[in-house]
């Protein structure tokens, strides 16, 4: 049996670079990769069975619940390798699986010498995990196909063999074949990895450097920073320094996760784990900056990454308007684990005092959403997504616009909006539909190849906006689920775009404006309108609503005047019955935001907002 | 003090598509040998119960109203309501013009036993009539002709009742506007001085709620329920019903003293099962079942299942609540000026009349009674 106990393994520090192997795992969502690590940590032994819980190492609530994983993760493996009977230590890295994350798994794969591409063989891979390896392939990874479900009755190990040795140049025997279900094949990938991955190579008397590739806040023990040490060492004893800031902090502690955290005497060259330094922020121990010694400082950094840039924009408002101070709170609270989330305060004359919050994506914003909903308890309303406008005036004046209702009025020389390349890939049937789609989104295709006899790869530059506004519920839609998508920003180009407001009773809701290609803005309009009259409730008069772009308006709809709002009876015992009924509709009346006269249920507002009614459900298949 | 009762007699002989109240049949009571022999029985229990109220409030009580309501009151035996009457008058001191009202089905009596009752001291009858269209009626799950309303309101006539009333119902799925022009019409051509109508509710659990449910009764339509409330309040006070409370008209002095006292937030006791009790802002209701209430009051026990005493802020709300369902609506002077300002967007609007506001009272104006709710849900404390 391989697995060897962890007391007797090579221990923290003094492992040597040849016996540590680290790598990553790119997979889509739903391709098994949190049960093939869990598979993983129960076979090397570091998780007992009995300890052992479905998707051990995501450690949100949302992670588990929706199976993805958002923040990256580290952990070491003691391995004995059935092909030479050495013991290893093997530090997987875990990393996010999805397209809104990929800064997150630019990190996890410079920590990384290989990668294990692991593809569902009953679907083959998805644009998202093709957009990682190439990122891997770029990072001069050594990559590892593995196919997995190999269980399933369903699967399909040649079909997608072929695909794989196709896109990453290898034969289609080389790649493995597991379950993380039923444990087939693990001990073999594992035995694969110490052969075919490079162990790390640094130079142990040399100035430490290590990177930090993750910067997490924990309210008990403040930052824990993950790190990959790559040359020299770090010990508990030392004074770290920032390299970027010239910072100095105490070592509080130094240790690895297996798959708790267990403070060790140090990391040596090519070893990934944790420390703590007592620091509160982790915009002090920035993901990407090197952390060195205080003593003996490096002269030179090792390269980090970019900061990811925002690319959607919303507005959260809180339902109750007292909960705006628990808002702000709630958001610092998550800034601290997520760099790549901006925010300021914003106004709202309909949904009062927010924040108008950046994202990567739309999956971002969502889980964004989620987990303030969820650990701060807040109830939020959101507005429609926008990304970065960039409008010149006629005067030569520029304004970068991220909210709608910032949209200067005439006088506009031109927009600029980003646009994105964006991979698509489906079984071949889907061609038409999916270029149908992306032309009616103002798409430009860019090229198609097929990956095996029915699998396609479709290119396009589109929009950003247009991808924001429901473009992946379109596609998962008129591909039955089929198709995956994977963009990234490309260039800024000028589109003919305005502005569309939403009126009620003559008065702008500003948290239904828009900004639309001029060709869509009449069918904005329209179902923006038609949406309300079906969400707003009658009112005790007449209420119009309009959508205009300036003073035209361009779709009206009228809500009529509420005839008959009274319970006929009320005798004896119904005197208390209705007393109750009367104050549960007040209690009701108090979640309505004014919009001028009238009442909107805080309902119609995240209905209406909602680009397609069932696409929550729909995410959460 | 003074005191109203209302005795609920929670029989019926078949129960109605659209009734939710605590009445039972035979069947559900199981029961087979009909109604018939249940009323001396049931009556007695009554009688204990107005017992145990007299050991519990005193006798120092001034009653100026008793109304048998259901169920089905008129399916007892006069002489069984003659006792209850008796008792309430040897108890307390049961006032001379006392209001002593019966609900009957218009099914359930003949001439000789509206003369019965007559004697044996009832003084109001209000007969259900809900319709005069046959296939409103069928919809509703009656079973009365409506050619008998004309025979037994004609009767009471003659016996000599001076106070008889009907119950409307109108927002029955498929009435017309013609159908209900023809109910009223029917309503206002009887011997009567009072009329209640009502806008039919439709109560989850009841036969009707399944059958719409179901679709195989079409949906309400709250916009005409609305103008049918406006065709009726027009034609009720052209042939002399004036409105006194939102679903009441009256002609002269016939309006309801005993229900005036509900509005008034004045007190009263309920009596029989599920009934519900007010005395000085406690509020009390009974157990709901015929079997349990009959146990608790062979142990002398009050048959009280749960009570609630009002905070000043409920009471005030039920004021409220009440008080604008009456013609003489609220006085504005015992409103705060949040009230007041939430209020005069309604007389700005229409729905409160301009004159009376202008004097002191937030009254309604006959579209603002249509919006009742809404407009005391402003001011609800």
């Amino acid at each position: 049996m391989p697995a060897i106990p962890i007391t007797k393994s090579p221990q923290p520090a003094a492992t040597k670079p040849d016996q540590i192997r680290n790598f990553c795992i790119i997979a889509h969502i739903d391709h098994g990769k949190s049960t093939l690590a869990d598979r993983m940590l129960g076979i090397t032994g570091v998780v007992e069975d009995r300890n052992m819980r479905a998707q051990y190492l995501d450690r949100m609530d949302i992670e588990r619940e929706r199976g993805i994983t958002i923040k990256s993760q580290a952990v070491r493996l003691p391995w004995r390798s059935g092909l030479d009977n050495q013991d290893y230590i093997l530090n997987m890295i875990d990393t996010p699986g999805h397209v809104d994350f990929t800064y997150e798994v630019s990190r996890s794969l410079a920590a990384c010498e290989g990668a294990i591409l692991l593809v569902d063989c009953a679907q083959g891979i998805e644009a998202q995990t093709l957009a990682n390896l190439y990122l891997a392939m770029e990072n001069n990874l050594t990559i590892i196909p593995v196919l997995n479900k190999i269980d399933l009755p369903a699967a399909q190990p040649e079909k997608f063999a072929e695909e794989l040795a196709n896109l990453i140049g290898c034969k289609p025997e080389d790649c493995l074949r597991v379950s993380g279900k039923t444990g087939e094949g693990v001990e073999v990938l594992l035995d694969q990895i110490v052969k075919q991955i490079p162990p790390p190579v640094g130079d142990l008397s040399a100035a430490t450097r290590a990177l930090i590739f993750d910067s997490v806040y924990d309210s008990y023990r403040g930052v824990v920073t993950y790190v990959r040490v790559v040359d020299g060492h770090l010990s508990p004893r030392d004074q770290i320094q920032m390299y970027s800031t010239g910072v100095r902090h105490e070592m509080l502690e130094v240790g690895v996760i297996s798959p708790e955290p267990m403070a060790s005497n140090g990391l040596g060259v090519g070893e990934v784990g944790y420390l703590i330094t007592g620091v509160k922020d982790v915009r002090q121990s920035r993901v990407g900056d090197t952390v060195t010694t205080y003593n003996n400082p490096a002269k030179i950094a090792l390269a980090g990454y970019k900061d990811p840039k925002p690319m959607v924009f919303s507005g959260l408002f809180p339902l109750d308007g007292a909960e705006y101070p628990m808002l702000r709170e709630a958001l610092d609270k998550l800034q601290l684990n997520d760099a790549a989330l901006v925010f300021e305060p914003e106004s709202s004359a309909a949904l009062g005092f927010g924040f108008r919050c950046g994202f990567l994506g739309l999956l971002h914003m969502e889980i964004v959403r989620e987990r303030l909903e969820r650990e701060a308890g807040l109830t939020l309303i959101s507005t429609a997504p926008s990304v970065v406008y960039k409008v010149t005036l006629d005067d030569g004046k520029k304004i970068v616009v991220t909210n709608p209702s910032e949209y200067p009025d005439g006088k506009i020389a031109e927009v600029m909006e980003p646009i994105v390349k964006a991979t698509i890939l489906a079984p071949s049937e889907f061609i038409g539909t999916i270029m149908e789609l992306c032309q009616q989104r103002r798409g430009a295709q860019k090229g198609m190849d097929y990956l095996s006899e029915d699998r396609i790869e479709i290119r396009y530059t589109l929009p950003l906006a247009e991808i924001v506004f429901d473009f992946f519920d379109q596609l998962k839609s008129r591909t039955r689920g089929y198709a995956s998508l994977d963009y990234e920003p490309i260039a800024e180009e000028a589109g003919d775009l305005v502005k569309v407001d939403i009126l009620l009773q003559g008065e702008k809701v500003d948290a239904f404006s828009q900004i639309v290609h001029r060709d869509k803005a009449y069918a904005y309009g329209v179902s923006m309108t038609g949406k309300l009259r079906d969400l707003i409730p009658r009112q005790q008069f007449e209420v119009p609503i309009q959508a205009a772009i300036g003073a035209k308006i361009i779709a009206r709809e009228n809500i009529r005047a509420i005839r008959k709002d009274v319970l006929a009876k009320c005798y004896g015992g119904d005197i208390t019955r209705k007393r109750k009924l009367l104050e549960k509709q007040k209690e009701g009346k108090k979640r309505m935001k004014m919009v001028g006269r009238v009442e909107v249920p805080q309902e119609a507002f995240i209905a209406a907002l909602t680009t397609d009614s069932d696409k929550a459900s729909e995410k959460k298949k | 003090m003074k005191l109203a009762f209302y005795i609920h007699v929670p029989y019926c002989s078949k129960r109605c598509g659209y009734c939710d109240f605590n009445t039972y049949t035979p069947s559900e009571l199981k029961i087979t040998s009909g109604l018939d022999g249940i009323s001396g029985a049931y009556i007695d229990l009554a009688i204990r119960e107005i017992n145990l109220a007299k050991n519990k409030i005193g006798q120092d009580i001034t009653v100026g109203s008793i109304f048998f309501g259901g169920g089905t009151p008129s399916l007892m035996q006069p002489l069984d309501i003659g006792k209850v009457i008796n008792k309430i008058k040897s108890d307390f001191h049961l006032t001379d013009s006392a209001e002593i009202t019966l609900e009957v089905n218009p099914d359930s009596v003949d001439k000789y036993k509206l003369s019965k009752f007559l004697e044996v001291g009832v003084n109001r009858l209000s007969f259900g009539m809900q319709s005069a269209v046959p296939h409103v009626l069928k919809t509703l799950d009656r079973t009365h002709n409506p050619e008998n309303l004309i025979k037994v309101t004609g009767w009471a006539k003659e016996l000599g009742f001076n106070e008889i009333s009907v119950d409307l119902i109108y927002g029955t799925p498929g009435e017309s506007m013609q159908d209900w022009q023809q109910s009223i019409d029917s309503a206002i051509s009887l011997p009567i001085s009072h009329i209640s109508a009502y806008a039919l509710i439709v109560e989850p659990g009841t036969k009707l709620a399944a059958q719409i449910k179901r679709g195989d009764i079409e949906q309400l339509d709250d916009d005409l329920t609305a103008e049918k409330y406006i065709v009726a309040d027009k034609s009720f006070s052209t042939a002399g019903f004036h409105w006194y409370e939102l679903s009441n008209w009256a002609k002269n002095d016939s309006k309801s003293q005993h229900n005036l006292s509900y509005w008034n937030g004045e007190n009263w006791w309920g009596i029989g099962p599920g009934a519900h009790s007010h005395i000085n802002g406690d509020r009390f209701w009974n157990v709901k079942h015929p079997n349990t209430y009959k146990e608790k009051l062979q142990k002398n026990e009050l048959p009280i299942q749960d009570f609630e005493i009002l905070q000043a802020s409920q009471i005030e709300s039920e004021r409220l609540m009440l008080s604008i369902r009456l013609t003489g609506g609220i006085e504005t002077k015992s409103l705060n000026n949040q009230q007041i300002q939430d209020l005069s967007t309604y007389v700005k609007t229409g729905h409160l009349n301009l004159s009376d506001w202008q004097n002191g009272r937030a009254t309604l104006t006959l579209n603002g009674r249509l919006i009742a709710d809404r407009i005391v849900r402003e001011i609800l404390l």
